[in-house]
């Protein structure tokens, strides 16, 4: 049948099971819009692309399903860079849609137009630039397929106006094969039986987890893995909700800004059992000092994270799940049994390090940032969805909210991205209409993507925004108290809205706590009401982030309180 | 660690911007490319890039897993050290003055290489071979002067085992 490029994308669309796409119209994609009003698919209409992009974002981690996106040629199409490339370093699917100018125009400095191809190359799974409509069905069905496979990316395909409204003969696109892409999901079996002859040995084992496990829908095959070997459990940033924060066998997140148990434990361990993790920097600090004692492990389905930045005894690639299922499988065929008596001194020797170095903070007269969060987790029973903002409010976020469950924590983690949390949070609540969806912000965080209010607002979205206000850039003026002598060079952020009457302007709910005593009553009334509420918490404003592992330093050597 | 030369072959997806792929990945992550040969094979719909890079052996291990990364590359091998055929062309235009005329056709007649242009002061000299050869060439051409030279870097191709 003979349909347009439009036409033809919407039919994909609903064979991938998209019901949802974010976005922003303009000249270059106005055909596809004209379509796309025909469809069932919900369209939510952002204020700004990059809104858009972080939206899609934090409603694929939030369902488990690709996001999908919407935008325009030229500065529509280079608003969504920051989103794509964050979900780069994250490895979330998503598909973003960009408009371009007719083909007969590429290349010609035309109106709107941008090279988005070439910018976004190195930032993407995979990117396209359609040049035909006979191309657009098979090239969105391997977009989809290449967004949610292997390690998982963004990806992005670019589509000329003409290719959108000139019609062609329509055929439905074949199953995806490419000879050039076939990641590795059945870990090597001779190996995984090298790691359980290790787990058997090892005296003071450590499981540390990334968001790899999340992607992969393992986290019950991680949790089966560790109780029944009795293994102390770490995570990532990224990792949080893979295993249960409730856990007594769970040691808090590793890393720059994670628990003094977890990175001495980590120092001290003989068998580091690495899951899905990619050891970026702010994890390992000094890396030929990390994991000094210990045989490492690494499963992982991208093999360049294999032997990038540390160097494994065990490398195995492969898929997270298939890789912890198949190992439960050999702990049952062995028939081992839980070695509660050998691993009772390494539990002790956390216990003790839990027990004198807590996560703590002084409580004063003025509001602290980690009471805020502390109180969050405790009128929400830790069954929130948590999106954060960058910074002190992400890592107070991480260190204070308890995950029991994975899909919880949405967070910018590896490009670190300020303003990422509130559409996240539009995207999560899209997503999971029936949840409780909370932002943990900071005062400058929040500025980045505030026009994103009128997004939730417009599509009824009761996303509840916690702003941690200290009135700094904060993160970067607790570095500049502790390496730079105090010298707070412009961090200091005096100038704020009113972040009641903002609300109220958005016609939101404006709530604001400025002692102590004020903050549980605001979150218990916040979080109770059926709009969406901004609450405004003025907290101490030289507050810091302990424990904290200075750059270059082993992640045993740690600042604290 | 030193770093040492590799030559890398790989086959890509013949498709506008896969060079720019491969040639981005390395600019992006700080490799070096000292040459690049690419043309389609013999299947229109798939191009050899020969690639040669200087790094060392952990820096080689992340450049060839990121490149088998991209989604247009097929497949890739490491030709260094490898029972390979490597060849490279040079187009050497050598400064050619009266008196040294006669001794610039003799190593032209002693390399096996051949003159494709004459001019009153100048010769272009066409030669395909080794590495060695093309480099021993040249040393012997620039007390002459060369004036101007082409290279196309490597191509190479691995000797199947019988």
């Amino acid at each position: 049948m003979k349909l347009t490029g439009a036409q033809a994308l919407m039919r994909v669309l609903k064979d991938e099971g998209v019901d949802t796409i974010f976005g922003f119209p303009g000249g270059a994609v106005i055909d596809i819009y004209d379509e796309l009003v025909k469809t069932k698919i919900k369209h939510v209409l952002v204020r700004h692309e990059q809104g858009a992009v972080h939206a899609a974002d934090g409603y694929a981690r939030a369902k488990g399903k690709v996001g999908v996106c919407l935008v325009t040629s030229g500065p529509g199409a280079t608003n969504t860079v920051t989103g794509i490339a964050s979900a780069y370093m994250d490895s979330i699917p998503l598909v973003v849609f960009s408009g371009q100018v007719p083909t007969h125009l590429i290349g010609n400095d035309a109106f709107q137009e941008v090279d988005i191809v070439g910018i976004t190359m190195p930032c993407t799974k995979h990117n396209y630039l359609v040049k035909k409509p006979e191309d657009l069905p098979r090239i969105v069905k391997e977009a989809f397929y290449l967004a949610q496979s292997g390690r998982p990316g963004p990806v992005l395909i670019d589509i000329p106006k003409d290719v959108s409204n000139t019609a062609f003969e329509y055929t439905p696109p074949k199953a995806v094969k490419l000879k050039s892409y076939n990641p590795t999901y059945k870990p090597n079996m001779k190996q995984l039986k090298k790691v359980m002859q290790l787990v058997k040995e090892a005296q003071r084992p450590v499981i540390f987890a990334g968001g790899g496990v999340i992607l992969s829908k393992a986290s019950k095959e991680l949790t089966q893995f560790a109780r029944k070997m009795q293994i102390p459990v770490t995570t990532s940033l990224m990792g949080l909700g893979a295993f249960p924060g409730s856990d007594p066998l769970w040691l808090g997140m590793i890393g720059m800004h994670g628990t003094y148990r977890a990175n001495m434990s980590t120092g001290a361990c003989d068998l580091l059992l690495a899951v899905g993790v990619r050891f970026d920097d702010r994890v390992t600090g000094k890396t030929d000092a990390f994991a000094a004692q210990a045989k490492i492990v690494h499963i992982d389905i991208d093999p360049t994270s294999i032997r990038k930045n540390i160097p494994v005894s065990i490398p195995i690639v492969g898929d997270c799940k298939t890789s912890l299922e198949s190992l439960n499988r050999l702990i049952i065929d062995a028939k081992l049994k839980k070695p509660t008596r050998a691993r009772a001194p390494w539990i002790k020797q956390i216990q003790e390090w839990r027990d004198t170095r807590p996560l703590a903070y002084e409580q004063t007269d003025t509001i602290k940032p980690q009471y805020v969060v502390e109180k969050l987790y405790e009128l929400t029973k830790g069954k929130a969805i948590i999106t954060t903002e960058v910074g002190q409010n992400q890592m107070w976020a991480a260190q204070y909210y308890h995950f029991d469950q994975p899909n919880h924590f949405i967070t910018s983690g590896g490009l670190g991205c300020m303003g990422f949390g509130l559409p996240a949070a539009i995207g999560a609540q899209m997503a999971q209409p029936k949840s409780l969806v909370v932002d943990i912000a900071g005062d400058g965080s929040i500025q980045m993507n505030i026009q994103e209010m009128a997004t939730a607002m417009q599509y009824g979205l009761p996303v509840k925004v916690v702003i941690l206000n200290n009135r700094y850039l904060g993160m970067v003026r607790q570095w500049q108290e502790l390496f730079y002598d105090k010298r707070y060079a412009c961090t200091n952020m005096e100038c704020a809205p009113d972040f009641v009457k903002l609300a109220e302007a958005y016609g939101a709910v404006g709530l604001r706590a400025t002692k102590p005593d004020e903050v549980e009553k605001v979150l218990k009334k916040g979080l109770n009401s059926k709009r969406m509420v901004v609450m405004d918490f003025v907290v101490a404003p030289e507050e810091c982030v302990y424990p904290m592992v200075p750059a270059g330093a082993p992640i045993t050597e740690m600042l604290l309180v | 660690m030193s770093k040492e030369k590799h030559v890398l072959t790989m086959l890509v997806d013949n498709q506008p911007g896969v060079l720019s792929r491969v040639a981005n990945l390395f600019t992006g992550r700080g490799y070096n490319i000292e040459s690049l040969c690419v043309a389609p094979t013999i299947d229109p719909a798939i191009s050899r890039i020969t690639l040669v890079t200087r790094a060392d052996l952990p820096a080689l291990e992340q450049i060839e897993k990121q490149l088998r990364k991209l989604v247009n590359v097929i497949k890739l091998r490491d030709l260094t050290g490898k029972e390979a055929v490597k060849r490279e062309l040079a187009l050497i235009c050598v400064r050619a003055k009266p008196e040294m005329r006669a001794e610039i056709l003799r190593i032209v007649d002693i390399f096996r290489c051949k003159v494709v242009d004459v001019g009153l002061e100048h010769y272009i000299i066409e030669v395909s071979g080794n590495e060695d050869k093309l480099t021993a060439l040249i040393q012997l051409l620039k007390p002459m002067g060369i004036k101007k030279i082409a290279r196309t870097g490597v191509v190479a191709l691995f000797r199947e085992p019988n």
